[in-house]
């Protein structure tokens, strides 16, 4: 018997899809069999193959990458030679070696790993086979979210065992560095890529045109994460566009007839980097990448995770969602080998599909009872988490009425059936002992341990502490978050403007969605869809009555009210504490590097006054997020300089900081109060 | 001539009653032979059916026609010229002067009466640009030319010939044959496409190579235009003296007056010609080798790259072969080219070949343009196929009707485009036109194909071939409409051009101002309004 289960969807995905343990099979067969099996894939496009030699020979000698080492020599004073030899320096250490061998090797380790950290790993086999279907007939492109470092050879994996060709991925530099394992990687098929390119253009020259190069030639399917990195927060990351345009390019200069799209949601019940994420947000340095470190970090493997998600989205044809959407007939004028600044219409083309491509991951991830109960645990106050507990009757009773809600909301939720609602929320309690614990009916936030000596542990210290689980607690809050967050964000306008009608409540939406837009994934232009999906949500779980102009309250949404309301709550509260760092510090400039701490030193002091209520506010992912609010709102400029310093204008911060608490109306946003005299 | 089909009366292609394909009439090579191959192709490539027949219209009822719109007057007065006309219902679908004077006669009673003026050549337009405009509520005159085909002078010295403009270009190429010289314009369509037709859509011929398009071949020229007549003062093989004013009556197709009479060069007929053809792997190594030889510019006088859906069919048209020794040798080249030098029959591809000149320099440029396809794995095919290649141009046209008789409708269209640009166009286009045939509910996949028909320094023309089978739509020619618009918008958002011969018409009228920009359609206006401002050229062609 396979264990299946069937989920529900939504737009872009699957409607009636139906999930397979992959793991049920490993767990029954020889691994090393799975290995060594004979691994036939259909052929990608049915195009001749095409060897690494030949295809890093085509990127050097294409008309872009000669153009650019003159210009560079140019520029620089160097010969073409020597700037060329830099190129060939810069593909060695970026291109990828995909060789089978290593694929069977990385099935091997990969069904070991995946066996001990997970119960299940669950794939939608429908995605599976149009997946197949797209392969042969479009160029394909992975889009998976990033969500842990297990992910990162998951979809590889599940190629080679369903006989489907293994992609070329997109990865980070600080891989390829990691002893053995960086080479493994790299003939896995990971292609390398430094973090902070900045103004390199050999650099970029060589990784668009291999990246192009890739696409053109049919080499293999492409894997990417949109979003960049992997999110610190369990929450979608605003897409990084650079990757994305080197894409689509090839399709936009009429070099390929079409690219398919495939958005991959990966969800974990558990993400093994939870407490180091929670760490890092908090200030504490990531690791360096290292195998010794991997070896370290093996102790992780001891516990138990859950089960993973990865869901295959409907393949999307760029060609089709283009449509209208960009005029291909820009680029007849001048040669399509010759760099070219992407036009607006292009760039706002490009970050309109990257942002979709995030919807639909959002949209395909499956939602676990965990966070749900995730989202009830942090509407709590912190003192009765840590030391009063919550009952427990009292979160359970809680969760099934938010999965109620989320399901309304066309959540993707994934509710065991064959067990009690009971028992499903027990066990969920149960894999994450690391952030709660059940005694005599209450539940409790673990504080975590301290390492060291018993010494008495300072105010500061101890908030740091609190801060860490609770920072965990909202990495699984963020998991759902998407599904809520447009109703609750009418439902902050509802609160804060105190108003009934559309159009007022609508430019208050439209304020929030414009500040929020890094912390939550907005698609560009679609301001009055997502309104009217707020509002018909609220309306469907009948929280409001809406008629032609206006929008009332109903008695029975306030239950659901004051629930989006808190939900919202960490995210007001972390930003009016940050306006008011940037309002009462008293340097007109400041920079990156005195912001981030002093912000969290004034958060500190606010929580232990009692005048801050949300320990998200120490979040180093929110505090940037504010900063790039405030740079959107144009309330700070980033001035021109080496060191990311930045010019405040305060009137403008406290304007903002006014509106969101509604002493003043969102018409005052760009225009100063005194803007008479 | 027919009136519902192309060409001759006596030519088509019909399936005989044993099934077979067969080219009736005396006039081609192919004519009178059997054609087993093209049955099966015709199943293979539609899913079409010799069973399932759709006649054409036999004969015009003059009652399906509507009564001609009259402007008694005009015609009371053209009467009283002596220039001859009708309105027969047969005429004014098909066809309705004898010399320049009379052109201007009928030009100043047109403006004096407000009637509207189509001039019509050899009515091979493939832009509709001789269909009347429905909106146009006066008299519409179709000013046929076709009386006008003489040759008036032929000037042995500067190696020109004036001719009046509606001489059809088979009665041109023959009447000059006779006193020893050509003018080497061949379009497709030379045996019913007039001289003024060519000039009036910068028309360009398979041997352009040698004797250039027909921008290149015109000396001097005479249109007459509402405002008068428009001509140089002399016959200087180049002159700088502005904007050259042929290049506002090249391509006006027929919106500012009719084209009389056209001074052409003319060259002594070649003393030698030889057929050629070159098979390829694929078609990105011809297009690659024909790349080469434009830029070493040893271009014989035509050079055509098929692809490999169009040399199958170029296959499936070989006549029944009359000997089982031919049949034995074609049999071994075919296994020698496919099992032996491992060509890929679904994807090697073929180019054509057409040498002209001493025979001595011919033969020298043979082995130059072999010597580079071999560069590119192309293997010599033989004269035969070439020519055959050349000949299938003229029949293709019959086998659209064939093709009509079996719910099977197709047509051509071309453009040029920039050499980098050549493979990525052709395989959009390709793809775009199965998938939109998809999109549109046409059930069996259509035939897609192109091939590459010239080449220049910096670019190609190329040609696309788009049929597919209608059963079960029910608006096919709305379909067809609407692929062939798909296909067109591909096109120029792979780089490619709206035209490189066949014109704008009215069908491709949509896309000119992003073709000119705005300030070229003023331009284009300002001489409209300014020669014909009350728009006695009314046939709506180009703004």
């Amino acid at each position: 018997m396979t264990h299946t289960y069937r989920g529900s969807g939504r737009a872009g995905l699957y409607q009636d899809e139906e999930f397979m343990d992959i793991l049920e099979e490993r767990r029954r067969t020889s691994d090393l069999g799975h290995a060594l099996r004979s691994f036939k894939p259909l052929p990608y496009l049915g195009a001749p193959p095409c060897s690494v030699a030949e295809l890093n020979q085509a990127v050097l000698d294409s008309h872009f990458l000669r153009h650019v080492a003159r210009e560079v020599a140019m520029e620089t004073g160097s010969s073409v030679e020597e700037v060329r030899e830099e190129a060939c320096g810069i593909l060695e250490e970026m291109s990828q070696n995909l060789q089978l061998g290593f694929i069977r090797l990385m099935g091997y380790a990969l069904t070991k790993v995946l066996k001990r950290l997970f119960t299940s790993v669950f794939v939608n086999m429908e995605g599976l086979s149009t997946l197949q279907q797209a392969m042969q007939q479009t160029r394909v492109i992975l889009m998976p979210n990033h969500r842990s470092y297990v992910d990162f050879l998951v979809i590889s994996y599940i190629m080679f065992t369903y006989d489907l060709p293994v992609p070329v991925i997109a990865a980070g530099i600080p891989l390829a560095g990691m002893k053995l394992i960086g080479e493994i990687l790299r003939r896995s098929g990971a292609f390398f890529i430094r973090r902070a390119i900045g103004s390199d253009k050999l650099y970029w020259a060589v990784l668009s045109e291999y990246v192009k190069t890739i696409v053109r030639k049919e080499f293999a399917p492409m894997e990417f994460y949109v979003e960049g990195l992997r999110s610190r927060t369990l929450k979608s990351v605003t897409p990084k566009l650079g990757m994305m345009h080197m894409v689509l390019e090839p399709y936009f200069k009429g070099e390929v007839f079409d690219i398919t799209l495939v958005p991959v949601s990966i969800s974990y019940d558990r993400v093994l980097e939870e407490s180091l994420l929670a760490h890092e947000l908090l200030g504490v340095p990531k690791p360096k990448e290292s195998t010794t470190g991997l070896l370290k970090a093996s102790k992780l493997l001891q516990d138990n995770y859950g089960s993973m998600h990865v869901n295959f989205g409907q393949p999307v044809s760029v060609r089709q969602l283009c449509e209208g959407k960009i005029n291909r007939c820009q680029y007849n004028l001048i040669p399509r080998d010759l760099p070219q600044k992407p036009t607006p219409e292009a760039q706002a083309c490009v970050s309109w599909l990257a942002h979709l491509i995030v919807r639909i991951q959002e949209e395909g991830s499956v939602i676990s009872p965990w966070s749900l109960m995730a989202c009830l645990l942090l509407q709590a106050p912190v003192a009765v988490l840590t030391e009063d507990g919550l009952p427990w009757q009292q979160l359970t009773e809680r969760t099934l009425w938010l999965k109620r809600l989320a399901l309304d909301f066309g959540g993707h939720l994934k509710w065991p059936g064959q067990v009690s609602d009971s028992d499903v929320m027990s066990s969920s309690a149960a894999i994450h002992h690391s952030v709660v614990h059940q005694k005599a009916g209450r539940v409790y936030l673990v504080q975590e341990e301290e390492p060291e000596r018993r010494r008495a542990v300072s105010a500061e210290q101890s908030v740091m502490r609190t801060g860490t689980s609770v920072l965990m607690l909202a990495s699984y809050r963020n998991q759902s978050l998407h599904v809520f967050v447009r109703p609750a964000l009418l439902t902050t306008a509802l609160d804060v403007t105190n108003s009934t009608h559309k159009d007022e409540l609508f430019a208050f939406f439209s304020f929030l969605q414009d500040l929020f837009s890094s912390e939550f994934i907005f698609i560009p232009g679609k301001l009055s869809e997502d309104f009217e999906e707020a509002c018909s949500l609220l309306k469907k779980c009948g929280a409001v009555h809406i008629d032609q102009q206006e929008v009332t309250l109903s008695h029975m949404g306030r239950e659901t009210l004051s629930f989006l309301k808190a939900l919202i709550q960490p995210f007001i509260d972390s930003y009016q504490m940050m306006f008011r760092y940037f309002c009462e510090q008293g340097a007109q400039v400041i920079t990156e590097k005195q912001f981030l701490p002093a912000v969290r030193t004034l958060a500190t002091k606010l929580l232990l006054s009692g005048e801050l209520h949300t320990y998200e506010a120490l979040s180093s992912d929110t505090q940037k997020n504010v900063l790039s609010a405030l740079q959107r709102l144009e309330a700070v400029t980033k001035m021109r300089s080496m060191q990311c310093e930045y010019k405040v204008n305060k009137p403008a911060v406290r304007r903002i900081a006014d509106i969101l608490s509604g002493k003043i109306p969102v018409q005052m946003l760009r225009t100063p109060p005194d803007a008479r005299l | 001539m027919k009136w519902n089909g192309w060409g001759y009366s006596d030519t088509r292609f019909l399936f005989n009653k044993k099934g077979q394909a067969e080219f009736t009439g005396k006039r081609y090579r192919l004519s009178g032979l059997i054609i087993p191959g093209l049955k099966d192709w015709m199943e293979g490539t539609f899913g079409a059916s010799v069973q399932h027949k759709s006649q054409a219209t036999p004969i015009l009822n003059s009652s399906s026609v509507q009564p001609p719109n009259l402007n008694e007057a005009f015609v009371e007065e053209l009467k009283s010229t002596g220039v001859p006309y009708s309105h027969d219902a047969e005429d004014r679908v098909f066809r309705a002067h004898d010399c320049h004077d009379d052109v201007v006669k009928i030009v100043e009673l047109a403006c004096k009466h407000n009637v509207c003026l189509i001039p019509y050549g050899g009515g091979t337009s493939v832009s509709s640009a001789l269909e009347c405009p429905p909106e146009e509520t006066r008299s519409i005159v179709s000013l046929d030319t076709s009386q006008m085909n003489r040759i008036l002078w032929i000037d042995e010295k500067n190696l020109t010939a004036h001719v009046e403009a509606g001489i059809v270009g088979q009665d041109l190429e023959r009447l000059l044959n006779e006193s020893g010289y050509c003018t080497g314009h061949e379009p497709d369509s030379m045996e019913f496409s007039s001289l003024g037709g060519w000039v009036a859509t910068r028309a360009s011929g398979m041997k352009k190579n040698i004797y250039g398009n027909i921008e290149d071949l015109v000396v001097h020229m005479k249109m007459v235009t509402p405002r008068g007549v428009i001509e140089k003062s002399c016959q200087g093989p180049r002159m700088s003296t502005g904007p050259d004013i042929h290049h506002f009556i090249l391509g006006s197709e027929g919106t500012l007056g009719v084209v009389t009479e056209v001074t052409m060069k003319i060259r002594p007929m070649p003393e030698y010609q030889k057929y050629g053809s070159v098979v390829f792997p694929n078609f990105e190594q011809g297009v690659a080798c024909l790349r080469e030889i434009a830029k070493q510019r040893c271009a014989p006088a035509s050079v055509r790259l098929m692809d490999n859906e169009q040399f199958k069919f170029g296959h499936a048209l070989k006549p029944q072969v009359s000997s089982i020794f031919t049949s034995f040798v074609d049999g071994l080249k075919k296994f020698y080219i496919t099992k032996f030098k491992g060509f890929d029959p679904n994807r090697l591809c073929v180019a054509t070949l057409l040498f002209e000149g001493n025979r001595d320099r011919v033969l020298q440029h043979e082995k130059q343009v072999y010597d580079i396809a071999a560069k590119f794995g192309g293997l010599a095919a033989g004269e035969d196929n070439g020519q055959r290649g050349y000949m299938l141009t003229f029949v293709i046209a019959y086998l659209r009707d064939l093709g009509m008789d079996y719910y099977v409708i197709g047509e051509s269209f071309e453009t040029s485009v920039p050499w980098d640009r050549v493979l990525d166009m052709c395989r959009n286009v390709k793809a775009r036109i199965v998938h939109e045939c998809k999109e549109r509910g046409v059930q069996f996949p259509p035939l897609s194909t192109c091939r590459v028909t010239q080449t220049y320094d910096a670019g190609a023309c190329v040609y696309f071939y788009f049929a597919f089978n209608y059963r079960g739509l029910s608006d096919p020619v709305h379909v067809y409409e609407q692929v062939e618009h798909a296909a067109r918008e591909e096109i120029l958002a792979s780089g490619g051009s709206l035209s490189h011969h066949h014109g704008v018409g009215k069908l491709r009228k949509a896309w000119m101002r992003e073709t000119i920009s705005n300030v070229g359609m003023g331009m284009l206006q300002s001489v409209k309004d300014y020669v014909d401002p009350a728009n006695i050229f009314g046939n709506r062609n180009l703004l």
